[in-house]
């Protein structure tokens, strides 16, 4: 069996964001860059697969320049087999997603595994479009993830609640909170095997461009927080009621 | 230019949500001067369809057929595609949840259109098509043009106020053409969290993190709750710890709320914890440290220790409301 995982490469979670004087892009410059948390979830689940249920590959893809390959050489470390580059900027979900099609569409995998969105477009969006790409079934915000024969079990969230589902293969999930727990940190041998691990670069395919970002901004700063006193309580009370008018 | 709204019922019924994507979308009609259309499946409860005409929907389409009771991105996706065709519909309007995340992508891929995800307000422009979404975990926004003839959008909860604009709604029947390779998914089991609120439906949440120390602590938490309607929340550590249950957690890796007010208490106020709230109207932060971070993302504060602040503010709002 073979499990693909999407891996987005994106700044740290407690990145400060700041953008160039033509507001197009965030400078990237003094971040740190990390897989995608989601993404971090789903390759540990597919280790865990792999260990459960034996007989799997799992391949690593990333849709970036070269500046992303640290990030796959440590999906590699944590124990992905082998991975892929396509070599192109990530414009937008739509293009990441026909990259990622057209590169394992003659490729039989059984599973593909994505996060529930990349932290820096939060578009939620690759998954799925993937997925129609390849004419496949999906389940979005998966947080359970089980082989059962030929057979796959997946439990995903709903507003209020969950559904669990069975679906043959191949499909798309995208993963979110439970479908593992912990993410592995790489150990020292993992490093070293990764070195030697496969990484294929492949060049982009023709693709329109549906969407652009005409620029960016950052949310106004915020007004000071009003403190209360603690033996005053009533105060707050009065400042929700005549000034926020919630209660 | 017509403009479709994905208007999703729970056990036949619409929420507050659902009248807010419908309030959008016929403000968007507005703009091309045309005609507002929504689109449920499954059956609804009688007289929920045409509630939709309050805001502005002139004609609703129900999709009936048991095929589609279960929820499945590639069938859904392919019923509204042949909807928007047979419609010339433009734009289309859906949830920023779990379901619009699943479909619109689809209809993205199918059709060759732009999708705008996670969009707060009205476009910044219909000639070219900009509209302004959230970016970064809330961390930033960016103004996304759209090139293509068909606009895909989806709207974020509690971002667009009701809109009232009623007018003479007509109801029918649609009836997809059933493509058997769309129904590969089948859904074994529906969870419903019973009796409890999800909370990114609450307007109010009280929340609490690891400075309430444990589980056993939760009850002057849930009091505050009680006086105020409000749904209850919480940080990752205390999810992890199994204080409170999972669907409670918020924040980056949990989830995005919008509420009219959220209380934080005993929260510190991570960045991955504020990723999560930023869209809050009001933030009111109680902690015992006056450095904490929660303090910069909060409007109100109190400095003091959870314990004491938070039954007394219950009793306050409880005389307060017992005044009014
Ligand atoms: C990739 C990643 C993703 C993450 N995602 C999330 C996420 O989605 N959501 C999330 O919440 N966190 C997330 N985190 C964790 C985050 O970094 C913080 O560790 C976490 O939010 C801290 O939780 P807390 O505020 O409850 O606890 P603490 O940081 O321990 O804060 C406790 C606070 O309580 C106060 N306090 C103590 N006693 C009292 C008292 N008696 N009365 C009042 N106040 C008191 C303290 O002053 C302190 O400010 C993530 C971290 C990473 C690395
Ligand atoms: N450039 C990329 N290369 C590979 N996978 C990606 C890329 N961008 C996003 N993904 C995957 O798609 C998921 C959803 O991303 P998004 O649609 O941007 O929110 C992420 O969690 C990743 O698994």
């Amino acid at each position: 069996m073979r499990i693909l995982v999407c891996i987005s490469h994106v700044p740290d979670t407690t990145a400060k964001i700041s953008f160039t004087d033509d507001k197009l892009e965030y400078k990237k410059d003094d971040i740190q860059f990390i897989i995608g948390p989601y993404e971090e979830l789903s390759l540990t689940r597919a280790l865990e697969l792999k260990e459960t249920v034996g007989n799997i590959t799992i391949t690593a893809i990333n849709v970036g320049f070269s500046d992303t390959e640290p990030t796959l050489r440590k999906a590699l470390a944590i124990g992905a087999d082998d991975a892929i580059r396509i070599n192109a900027d990530p414009k937008d979900a739509y293009f990441v997603a026909k990259q990622i099609a057209e590169a394992v569409k003659n490729e039989s995998f059984d599973i593909v595994l994505t996060g529930k969105e990349s932290i820096n477009y939060n578009g939620a969006q690759v998954s799925e479009m993937l997925a129609e790409f390849l004419q496949i079934p999906s389940i979005t915000s998966a947080s359970k993830v089980e082989i059962s024969g030929d057979k796959a079990i997946v439990e995903r969230e709903i507003d209020g609640g969950k559904e669990q589902i069975e679906t043959s293969f191949p499909f798309v999930a995208s993963g979110q909170k439970g479908i593992a727990f912990e993410p592995r940190i790489p150990n020292m041998r993992g490093i070293m095997m990764a070195r030697k691990k496969p990484l294929k670069v492949i060049e982009p395919v023709e693709c329109e461009e549906l969407t652009t970002i005409t620029m960016h901004e950052l949310p106004p700063p915020k007004a000071a927080c009003k403190m209360v006193d603690a033996d005053n309580v009533e105060e707050l009370v009065h400042l929700l009621h005549d000034e926020a008018k919630i209660i | 230019m017509a403009v479709l709204v994905f208007t999703e019922n729970w056990d036949g019924k619409f929420k507050k949500a659902t009248f807010e994507l419908a309030s959008f979308a016929s403000e968007i009609s507005k703009l091309y001067n045309s005609e507002c259309y929504a689109v449920t499946f499954g059956s609804t409860n009688d007289g929920e369809l045409a509630s939709l005409g309050k805001f502005g929907v002139k004609k609703a389409f129900e999709i009936k057929n048991k095929k589609y009771q279960n929820f499945n991105a590639q069938s859904y996706s392919a019923a509204i595609v042949e909807l928007i065709e047979k419609l010339s519909v433009k734009t289309v309007i859906f949830p920023n949840n779990y379901s619009g995340r699943s479909i619109a992508p689809r209809v993205s891929v199918k059709l060759k259109a732009g999708f705008a995800p996670g969009v707060t307000s009205m476009p910044v422009s219909i000639d070219p098509f900009i509209i302004r979404r959230k970016v970064y975990s809330g961390k930033a926004f960016a103004d996304i043009e759209l090139k293509t003839d068909i606009k895909l959008i989806s709207l974020n909860q509690n971002a667009f106020k009701l809109v009232e604009n009623a007018v003479e709604i007509q109801v029918e029947e649609f009836m997809p053409t059933i493509n058997d390779t769309d129904f590969k998914l089948e859904t074994k089991e529906v969870m419903k969290n019973k009796g409890k609120l999800p909370i990114t439906d609450a307007e109010i949440l009280v929340s609490g993190g690891r400075g309430m120390k444990g589980p056993e602590k939760w009850g002057i938490l849930e009091e505050l709750a009680e006086v105020l309607h409000a749904g209850t929340s919480c940080s990752r550590p205390v999810s992890d710890l199994g204080w409170r249950p999972s669907e409670e957690h918020v924040g980056q890796t949990g989830k995005v709320v919008s509420p009219n007010l959220y209380i934080a208490v005993g929260i510190s106020g991570a960045i991955q914890h504020l990723a999560g709230v930023n869209s809050s109207k009001n933030i009111v932060a109680i902690n015992t440290d006056p450095e904490a971070p929660i303090f910069e993302a909060a409007d109100y504060g109190i400095v003091g220790d959870a314990f004491e602040v938070v039954p007394k503010l219950t009793q306050a709002i409880k005389s307060f409301k017992e005044q009014k």
